[in-house]
């Protein structure tokens, strides 16, 4: 597909699915949530369908059915495994669909979090992304006791957690620099492995960090894996522009969607986030999700919009976001594996057949399938520089 | 009764052990080479694969040290993504104490171990210092007394972490809607001088319970610490009288700990060349010697001793007539091996002792000093010597250092291990399938009560 064809198309996974009571589902495979297997067969699904990428949700915390921290619930699905290392545990088992694991900036070191996401694409030869997660809630920070977090979190906070998140993808994207593509010379005549030449001091310095550098990993083989992250409001909206190659955003129809679209000049690619629950009829999609409802003992809500029907009516509305400005799509299946199934059996033939979604990989990199060059290195010398 | 021998595969390290010189030296940092040595080691029947952790460019001379090799990869990331292409194998990484937190290590191994069916390992080391910590936000803050306090208030709070979920927590049982068999799993408060942290664990229990613990440290300190809470020491003392004496000192520090002898494996580091005869290796090891220490590497070795500039001096000329610096380290950054010299005015005259008695140069010394291989000989001969020091309790087995990516391992694997075998000291196959099968160890919920 060249960029042109049609919507670039992703799924966003999250345990038995996006709807609490997905686990319940006859289809369901809860007692495996904690398995590789399963997240292997999840993301096979998803490759088999030519998606560009996966996203897989993570948290420095349990599941809550509260904004505010853990609850009490026993009836929904709690514990999760570490996304990255999903992603990597995933990565030798799939060619090439791109790999977006969670990794949240707030508690962690960005030395690490460069450091892993670049190592999962050297493991995934070019296919790794990152979606960066923001913690503002006052539990988890419990669980670092680092620093507190107030139960109510006010604008000025806000605006702080974001800076520094701002920060921190820019220590990241330094270390994914910090070394340049040819700096492993092995030089026999000389005895030098690296020209250090070549090797980089990040010398990050803010309110939030200093950091030193290089990395201890060489430049990943995408150079700087998509940065992405999810985005509602204006604080938000600010660091995805800034910071990131690509931003979920949460159009509730088209002309939210033309909106949204607008605020960005590419990059970031601007995506729309959708949770569906897709079935052969409307009303058996309406129905299964009432079903899941009724489980759960309240109707599903969503910060995206949900979408409920035949994978012939989303690819409507899609085709309709898509000519609005929307680049790509990140699908939240609601129970998996039906929705996923759904997508990947159900809408992507649709698409094909109108000529809007690829038949094959065209690209062997997550860059490649997004339409993102590989970046020059910001360290290296103008001739040096690819 | 005749002990059985655990062995590892340590993927070779930024130091002068590996030698990238080679025309057969393969990348350090794709994927495949570590996939290919985890097969080779799981095709041998191995215990675990091994990784080390550094996670600073070491400097010298206030320069990015550029002789050995540079760069590896995130530990948990490639141990994750091995376990893809592996089934038993025992899948071990180090990761520091100081600059991490308990919750997301614990997270991550508890992770790491689930998505290997059983299979992680954790050697938990100190790193302290302040050259590592500026690449941190936390920075260098810890002070090299505090360490092993921190580390085992660390591995301790991990534990509390792995223990808040009980086997049998998720129930997921769709007929009755009850996912969680109870509402506070992964509950845990916990306050030290280090950790004040409070909530809900997020990874349900492990295959393992907790993953296999292993120490490196050698200092008193480090030995009690292991004693205390380790399953696997790895250590240095490969020879027959060292590796005796540490073997006794650390188990005889158990009982303390009301751990029996069996409850900590003593598995020191070991290099190895194999010939067709033991001469053919003896000249082997010879070769590899050279290819590890250049003259400028020697050099570069001896001023980590010396801790000043030796540049001017002639590597095959006689070692330098001026004293080591007493004090602090300034020569070299972001290694643990300059601690390990001892009192350098003592260990240079002890050196240059040597080279006059033997006429050896700067290099030819270097080489004398620091890289004699553990194990030297036709597969036999090598055979013998670890079913030896195995069986005089010189150890339990050993981490073996191959010094090639990513086909060190093969010659071994497919001479030593067979022969190994045959004697009945080591597995012909897995017959468990966890690392704490492997290793012998029991499930942490399945221990008879100390
Ligand atoms: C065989 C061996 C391997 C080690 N590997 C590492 C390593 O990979 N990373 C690290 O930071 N420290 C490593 N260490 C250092 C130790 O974990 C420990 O921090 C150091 O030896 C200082 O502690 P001590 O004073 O008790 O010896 C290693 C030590 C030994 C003996």
């Amino acid at each position: 597909m060249t960029s042109g064809r049609g919507p670039h198309l992703a799924v966003a996974l999250d345990g038995a699915g996006w709807h609490p009571a997905a686990w319940r589902e006859p289809d369901a495979r809860p007692a495996e949530l904690f398995t590789a297997g399963y997240w292997a067969d999840l993301v096979r699904e998803a490759e088999a369908a030519t998606l560009d990428f996966v996203t897989i949700e993570d948290a420095l915390g349990v599941q809550a059915a509260r904004a505010d921290g853990p609850d009490e619930r026993v009836d929904q699905v709690r514990g999760r495994l570490d996304a990255v290392l999903i992603a990597a545990r995933v990565a030798p088992l799939t060619r090439h669909i791109g790999l977006v694991p969670t990794a949240t900036v707030t508690h962690t070191e960005p030395f690490h979090i460069a450091k892993a996401i670049a190592t999962l694409d050297f493991a995934s030869t070019g296919r790794a992304g990152w979606r960066v997660q923001v913690s503002g809630r006052p539990h988890e920070a419990k669980h670092f006791g680092r620093r507190e977090i107030p139960d109510r979190i006010g604008p000025d906070l806000v605006t702080d957690l974001f800076d520094e998140a701002t920060d921190y993808v820019e220590v990241v994207r330094r270390l994914w620099d910090s070394w340049e593509d040819d700096a492993e010379i092995r030089d026999a005549a000389t005895g030098r492995f690296v020209d250090r030449d070549k090797l980089h001091y990040v010398d990050f310095e803010s309110g939030w960090f200093r950091i030193r550098g290089p990395s201890i990993v060489p430049r990943p083989p995408q150079g700087q894996p998509p940065v992405t992250a999810l985005a509602h409001t204006e604080v938000p909206y600010r660091f995805a522009a800034g910071a990131t190659d690509l931003v979920y955003t949460t159009p509730s129809d088209v002309d939210s969607a033309a909106l949204v679209a607008r605020r960005f000049d590419a990059p970031p690619l601007v995506f729309a986030d959708l949770v569906v629950f897709l079935d052969g009829t409307p009303s058996r999609a309406t129905d299964r999700k009432k079903r899941l409802d009724a489980w759960d003992g309240a109707p599903y809500a969503s910060d995206a919009a949900v979408f409920t029907g035949t994978p012939a009516q989303l690819a409507d509305v899609l085709l309709d976001w898509h000519a609005a400005g929307i680049a790509g799509f990140r699908l939240r299946p609601g129970a998996i594996p039906h929705d996923l199934t759904a997508i990947t059996r159900g809408l992507v033939p649709e698409l094909r057949r109108r000529g809007a979604f690829r038949r094959e990989y065209e690209a062997t990199t997550l860059r490649g399938l997004l339409g993102l060059p590989r970046p020059a290195n910001r360290y290296s010398t103008v001739e040096g520089a690819r | 009764m005749t002990k059985q021998i655990h062995l590892a595969a340590h993927f070779p390290g930024v130091n002068n052990t590996t030698v990238w010189s080679d025309p057969r030296s393969g990348s350090q940092i794709e994927f495949a080479s570590f996939e290919r040595l985890a097969r080779t080691a799981e095709r041998a029947k191995f215990d675990f694969f091994f990784l080390a952790e550094g996670l600073r460019l070491r400097e010298q001379n206030g320069l990015i040290y550029d002789l050995d090799v540079v760069g590896r990869p995130d530990t948990f990331t490639v141990l994750a993504a091995l376990a893809a292409v592996t089934d038993r194998l025992g899948l071990t990484g180090t990761i520091n104490s100081t600059f991490n937190e308990p919750y997301e290590v614990a997270r991550q191994f508890a992770s790491l171990d689930h998505l290997s069916g059983g299979r992680a390992g954790w050697n938990v080391v100190t790193s302290w210092d302040a050259f590592t910590g500026e690449n941190f936000r936390r920075g260098g803050f810890l002070r090299q007394e505090d360490r092993y306090l921190r580390a085992e208030l660390f591995l301790r709070t991990a534990w509390e972490l792995f223990d808040s979920w009980r086997e049998g927590d998720v129930a997921a049982d769709k007929e009755s809607g009850v996912f969680l068999s109870r509402p506070d799993a992964g509950a845990f408060a916990h306050r030290d001088e280090h950790f004040d942290i409070a909530g809900r664990f997020n990874v349900p229990r492990a295959p393992q319970g907790r993953p296999v613990i292993l120490q490196a440290g050698d200092s008193d300190k480090g030995r009690e610490f292991a004693a205390a809470t380790a399953d696997a020491i790895f250590s240095r003392h490969g020879t027959l009288e060292a590796g005796q004496a540490f073997y006794a000192d650390v188990k005889r520090r158990l009982p303390r700990y009301g751990r029996t002898k069996d409850e900590l494996l003593v598995l020191p580091a070991a290099t190895f060349v194999l010939g067709d005869t033991d001469a053919d290796a003896q000249e082997r090891a010879r070769v590899i010697r050279h290819q590890q220490v250049s003259g400028q590497t020697a050099i570069r070795h001896l001023e980590q001793l010396w801790n000043r500039d030796l540049s001017a001096y002639d590597p095959d000329g006689p070692l330098p007539d001026v004293d080591p610096i007493v004090g602090e380290n300034t020569i070299a950054k972001g290694r643990a091996s300059t601690r390990m010299f001892g009192d350098p005015l003592e260990t240079a005259r002890r050196w240059r002792e040597l080279a006059e008695a033997k006429r050896l140069s700067i290099r030819e010394l270097v080489i004398e000093v620091t890289t004699r291989q553990t194990f030297i000989g036709a597969p036999a001969t090598v055979a013998e010597s670890i079913d030896d020091l195995v069986q005089r309790d010189a150890s339990d087995g050993f981490i073996l250092v191959p010094h090639l990516v990513p086909d060190g391992l093969d010659e071994f694997a497919d001479t030593v291990v067979p022969l190994l075998q045959e004697r009945g000291v080591f597995r012909a196959d897995y017959t468990g399938a966890t690392l704490r099968e492997h290793l012998g160890l029991a499930h942490p919920d399945r221990r008879p009560a100390a």
